[in-house]
């Protein structure tokens, strides 16, 4: 890595829609894709005189991911309004937590398996639960510009992370994120679709220099946009070096001029100044008289940690103690997902050779899977059929190659491991037949048993082939061994 | 904390104005200068009380854990949520130019 | 039988016995409505076709023997506060002018179910916002007792309906005393509910924490009638209370032997005008003859009760009035017109080398809310608006909202003390009776001064009851607030109705009544 004159400081703010069934205050749905205010009530497109009342699993789903970012549950929690004008937020504020969110004080370890940076804590501000705002589009075809305003996704709930600013390189921020967004996988609390913007990042960056006198902060800037974690990593780059040139030509400091807003554009890879009045940021918030507030008993936070469940982390270090994986391995198993872990677990157990099923599956399942787009739950070889063929192999019934071959028939019509050697004629060859075979292709290569002899143990090999146009069924390291046994005794 | 003594600022209601969308000519300032300072100067009369250790009451009702269950319920039709509208397209509602802002 | 003066009890009667149909009953109060609704001017719309076809309806229902609500038949005015399914809500309001909510309230919902016949939407202070009913878009409804003068406010047209015998029964708000003020002054009975006890979904929100329904109508046993109908738990309100309705009317003859009454002589102090002074003591007396009796007690933190009220509803309203902005429902400023002053104004500014001036100049999206915003509000929900906006800004929150809070739990806890040794508190509603229409107009402070003895009861959440006590000398009602500790509704109901029964101010019509 490139040796920066400065260090930067990065805090990220992730925004996750939870994945409930309806919005956060009214009882629409939260579906995607659906045709522009078809999802709509007197609540969400703010009514007068409608009012909000609170969804359950909201509640629950925020509280079980504050957990497992190691979040203190305070027993009193209430809403705030926070209030701006803007066309896709209809009431004139968001419903959001202020002074007293539901959750503070967590944190989320993030690795480097690549040893790029250590192992760190990340520390977690809080996470609190919000209503989302609706979309704007912008439209010029009318002749004049409007914007267009869609409200079905107004009201669907949010939980907003708040990271510390512990993170000092774009390689950390992307980490971080990779982690969280599996972290909520497992928890199966959002869909976590970029796409869909189911997940948000904003990021807040500065640098700290090392100048005489002491270190020197220059002013944070908060990017907005962020379309993908890719997209967070080239902001990052682009930003500090953007920070450093602007430091070094006109030294504005921390705490000189107010926090900035640039936004991201993607096409140009370049952070762009938003333009925004000063009184925006005075969002006046205060209580939301319309919602009551929620109170927390130690027992149900026990109740919610309860469903929490074995997390990456933990997982990760079962892997490598239970099942003998690397460190590398355990990773690549742990981040394809819950359901993933599961399937390697089942195998892993079934067929007694966890090391084998590692590799079976990082290499034919994952390419597999990767190249069809599938996910484990689809994949048409089971647990136990994956089992049956990692069993035939350790007990050398099957090699590896013909392993694959079976693997495929496997895949291709659902079979288990010995059906798909039935199907492909694969029976194992007796003892008795293997060393005639043998016997005779020692009698018609006098040359290979000269070689041998000399020493030339490899020459062997060209016998191997041989056997196995004779009969495909035999196994070529026992070939071999019978083969060199037998010239042995000549 | 100490009750904010100093009446208001015609500096400070335009900003108030702003903060609030509303447009107000200079007339219209000048008399909600004298207004408000009024009323401010009235309600000024809460500092003299010593709140320290009181706990705020936002709510008479002081209820706590009001939940709805996550099942949807029909909401209104594009028609009828679009039918009173200012400006709409029969697929959205339609304003000014949300950009630089 | 003059069915304009039957209270609605009788007149359920009537109709049970098939004495009167519903629809003839309703074309009596709409008649009524159209000969003496251009003076009064208490309705802002009249829903007459919509008023007879349910009218009809339940005379069909009953015809075929099927069972119908417990107000089935009965005329009901709606204050426009509260959203009626298609049919105007205007809350007074310019903003809200030709605004058809999509949705039906649900205490327009429990009228509808217990068969109550709607009238129309009756005329108040826009947005609530006001002691007189003159900040009204729809121009100042007049006090049928004398139309000179306010009827009160907000709910100025609710109560001024029912003095006029337009509507048997009217739904009312009361945020700060706007139920129990124009009661007091037009001389019926008004209640404000414990804060939860009706349902506030579709009423269009003032200052939520302090907001209620409630019933107006001449005497309480109609007032416990509607309140039957429109009390009990609302799924859809979060600050609802989940608490069985009792049968209020069952419970209005409970002997009111022991009843202590707590009086608080600061209220009679200076500024109480001497008549209702007179007339408020007098409703005292009469409570002792009834086997109450009469305690003092204090409630020391009531002189603050005015500030405190002002400073949180304020900062309330002005976040629940930032939805009107002209962006979904509701006014919209001229766009074509805004967009080519604009133009000129940055033109102008250009011109004049003031490029800063013309960097600041709004955007179209902030000036069309800007304008949209002057233009849609009156003069008084602009002071409101901008006295929350500027008590919650940054700086300020901490002495003035915070402050208020803080203060409003010394005021609720004053309550809880005098309500330890008393069962209801007795006194004026009002310290004079009916102001002259446009006195305090341009005077806001002093309009605010007005709601000194109503405000304490919304920031402690408890009901209160405005009852006629009285007629000054030159004929103006007067009026007893009898207020009860949270959910002690059937006790103000029942101390009501049997004063009622030992008096007759109830039973006083203004002239205009009589004349027609
Ligand atoms: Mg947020
Ligand atoms: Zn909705």
């Amino acid at each position: 890595m490139r040796e920066q004159p400065y260090e930067i400081v990065i805090g990220l703010e992730v925004h996750v829609q939870l994945r409930t069934r309806t919005k956060l205050f009214c009882r629409c749905s939260t579906e995607f894709g659906q045709p522009a205010n078809t999802q709509t009530c007197p609540v969400c497109t703010g009514q007068p005189g409608s009012l909000p009342v609170m969804n359950r699993d909201a509640f629950q789903l925020s509280m079980k991911t504050a957990l497992a970012l190691h979040c203190q549950i305070p027993e009193f929690t209430r809403w705030d309004r926070k209030q701006y004008y803007y066309p896709d937020l209809p009431k004139g504020y968001q419903i959001s937590q202020y002074d007293l969110p539901m959750s503070c004080d967590g944190w989320l370890e993030i690795c480097d398996s690549q040893g790029v940076f250590d192992p760190k804590r990340v520390g977690i501000i809080r996470a609190h639960l919000e209503e989302d705002a609706g979309k704007s589009m912008h439209d010029e075809t009318s002749g004049r510009a409007d914007s267009r305003i869609d409200l079905n996704r107004t009201g669907t709930p949010l939980l907003e992370i708040v990271s510390q600013p512990d993170l000092r390189s774009a390689a950390e921020a992307r980490a971080y994120l990779d982690e969280l967004k599996l972290l909520l996988q497992y928890l199966d609390v959002s869909d976590c679709n970029m796409q869909e913007g189911s997940l948000r990042v904003d990021a807040n960056v500065n640098l700290h220099l090392d100048e005489p006198g002491g270190v020197i902060a220059t002013p944070i800037v908060e990017i907005k946009n962020l379309n993908s974690f890719r997209a967070v990593e080239r902001a990052l780059e682009y930003e500090s070096q953007r920070q450093y040139e602007v430091w070094l030509e006109k030294g504005v400091k921390k705490g000189d001029i107010p926090k900035q807003t640039r936004g991201w554009d993607d096409q140009l890879e370049v952070t762009r100044a938003q333009r925004h009045k000063e009184e925006s940021s005075d969002y006046r918030y205060f209580p939301d008289p319309d919602l009551v507030p929620v109170v927390v008993t130690p027992d149900e936070v026990e109740r919610v940690r309860a469903t929490v469940g074995e997390l990456p982390a933990a997982l990760r270090l079962r892997l490598q103690e239970e099942y003998d994986v690397s460190e590398y391995d355990a990773n690549v198993i742990v981040n394809q997902g819950r359901d993933f872990v599961g399937y390697f677990v089942e195998v892993a157990d079934a067929s007694g050779d966890a090391r084998r099923t590692s590799n079976w599956i990082q290499q034919e399942i994952l390419r597999r899977l990767n190249e069809l787009q599938m996910s484990i739950r689809q994949f048409p070889v089971t647990a136990a059929a994956l089992a049956g063929l990692v069993k035939a192999i350790a007990s050398g019934e099957l090699d590896s190659s013909r392993g694959r071959d079976v693997f495929g028939r496997m895949f291709e019509h659902g079979e288990s491991a010995a059906e798909a050697m039935q199907s492909l004629g694969i029976v194992s060859v007796d003892a008795g037949s293997l060393r005639s075979l043998c016997e005779g292709l020692l009698a018609e290569n006098p040359r290979v048993v000269a070689e041998v002899k000399e020493g030339k143990q490899k020459a062997v090999g060209a016998l191997i082939g041989q056997a196995k146009r004779l009969n495909p069924n035999v196994n070529p390291s026992e070939v071999r061994e019978i083969c060199l046994e037998l010239i042995a005794q000549q | 904390m100490k009750g904010c003594q100093v009446s208001l600022s015609l500096a400070d209601v335009k900003k108030v104005a702003m903060l609030a969308r509303l447009q107000l000519s200079d007339t219209e300032l000048e008399r909600m200068t004298h207004q408000l300072g009024q009323i401010v100067d009235y309600v000024n009369q809460l500092a003299e009380l010593d709140t320290e250790s009181v706990t705020p009451l936002s709510h008479a009702g002081e209820l706590v854990n009001v939940f709805a269950e996550d099942k949807p319920r029909p909401g209104l039709s594009r028609a009828e949520v679009l039918s009173g509208a200012p400006k709409q397209d029969d697929e959205c509602y339609r304003v000014p130019a949300v950009l630089g802002e | 039988m003059n069915l304009l003066a039957a209270s609605a009890t009788d007149l359920v009667r009537l109709l049970e016995s098939g004495d009167v149909s519903s629809v003839d009953l309703t074309r009596v109060f709409l008649e009524r409505i159209k000969s003496c609704d251009t003076a009064v001017h208490a309705f802002a719309s009249v829903t007459q076709e919509a008023a007879l076809a349910q009218a009809r309806e339940l005379d069909e229902l009953r015809a075929g023997g099927k069972p119908v609500g417990k107000l089935a038949g009965v005329p009901v005015a709606v204050k426009d506060v509260l959203c009626t399914k298609g049919q105007l809500t205007t809350c007074g309001s310019r903003m809200l002018a030709s605004y058809a909510p999509p949705y039906d309230a649900t205490v327009i919902t429990r009228l509808r179910a217990a068969g109550a016949v709607l009238l129309g939407k009756t005329n108040m202070d826009e947005f609530a916002m006001g002691s007189s009913t003159e900040t009204s878009f729809h121009g100042p409804t007049e006090n049928p007792w004398d139309r000179q003068r306010t009827p009160g406010g907000s709910s100025g047209g609710a109560a001024a309906a029912v003095a006029a015998s337009m509507a048997s029964l009217s739904v009312g708000s009361d945020t700060g005393g706007s139920i129990r003020q124009p009661a007091a002054f037009c001389g019926v009975v008004g209640l404000k509910p414990t804060y939860g006890r009706v349902s506030r979904y579709g009423l269009v929100a003032f200052a939520s924490s302090l907001d209620q329904v409630g019933p107006l109508a001449s005497t309480a046993e109609d007032v416990a009638l509607l309140l039957e109908v429109i009390a009990g738990h609302d799924e859809r309100d979060s600050t609802s209370a989940d608490l069985p309705v009792p049968s209020y009317g069952e419970l209005l003859s409970e002997p009111l032997q022991g009843l202590r009454i707590g009086i608080v002589e600061s209220h009679f102090a200076e500024g109480l005008d001497g008549e209702i002074e007179e007339s408020v003591r007098r409703a005292v007396a009469i409570y002792e003859q009834l086997g109450a009796t009469v305690h003092p007690v204090e409630l020391p933190h009531s002189r603050y009760a005015i500030a405190t009220y002002y400073i949180i509803a304020s900062c309330e309203a002005s976040g629940n009035l930032a939805r009107y902005d002209g962006a979904h429902y509701g006014h919209r400023t001229d766009e074509g017109r805004m967009l080519e002053e604009l133009a000129e104004e940055r033109r102008l500014l250009v011109e004049s080398g003031d490029a800063d001036g013309a960097e600041q100049l709004d955007g179209p999206l902030v000036r069309m809310y800007r304008r949209t915003r002057a233009e849609g509000f009156g003069d008084e929900v602009k002071r409101r608006i901008m006295l929350g906006t500027y008590a919650l800004s940054a700086g300020y929150y901490d002495a003035y909202y915070l402050k208020a809070l803080k203060v409003r739990r010394r005021i609720r806890d004053d309550f809880d003390a005098a309500f330890q040794q008393v069962d209801v508190i007795a006194g004026p509603v009002t310290p004079t009776p009916a102001f002259p229409l446009g006195e305090r107009t341009d005077d806001p402070l002093s309009m605010y001064l007005g709601d000194l003895y109503t405000v304490s009861a919304n920031l402690a959440g408890i009901p209160a009851l405005s009852l006629p006590c009285g007629l000054t000398a030159s004929g103006l009602p007067i009026a007893l607030q009898l207020q009860a500790p949270p959910f002690e509704e059937a006790r103000l109901l029942r101390a009501a109705h049997q004063f009622q029964g030992e008096t007759d101010w109830h039973t006083r019509r203004p002239s205009l009544v009589e004349e027609s």
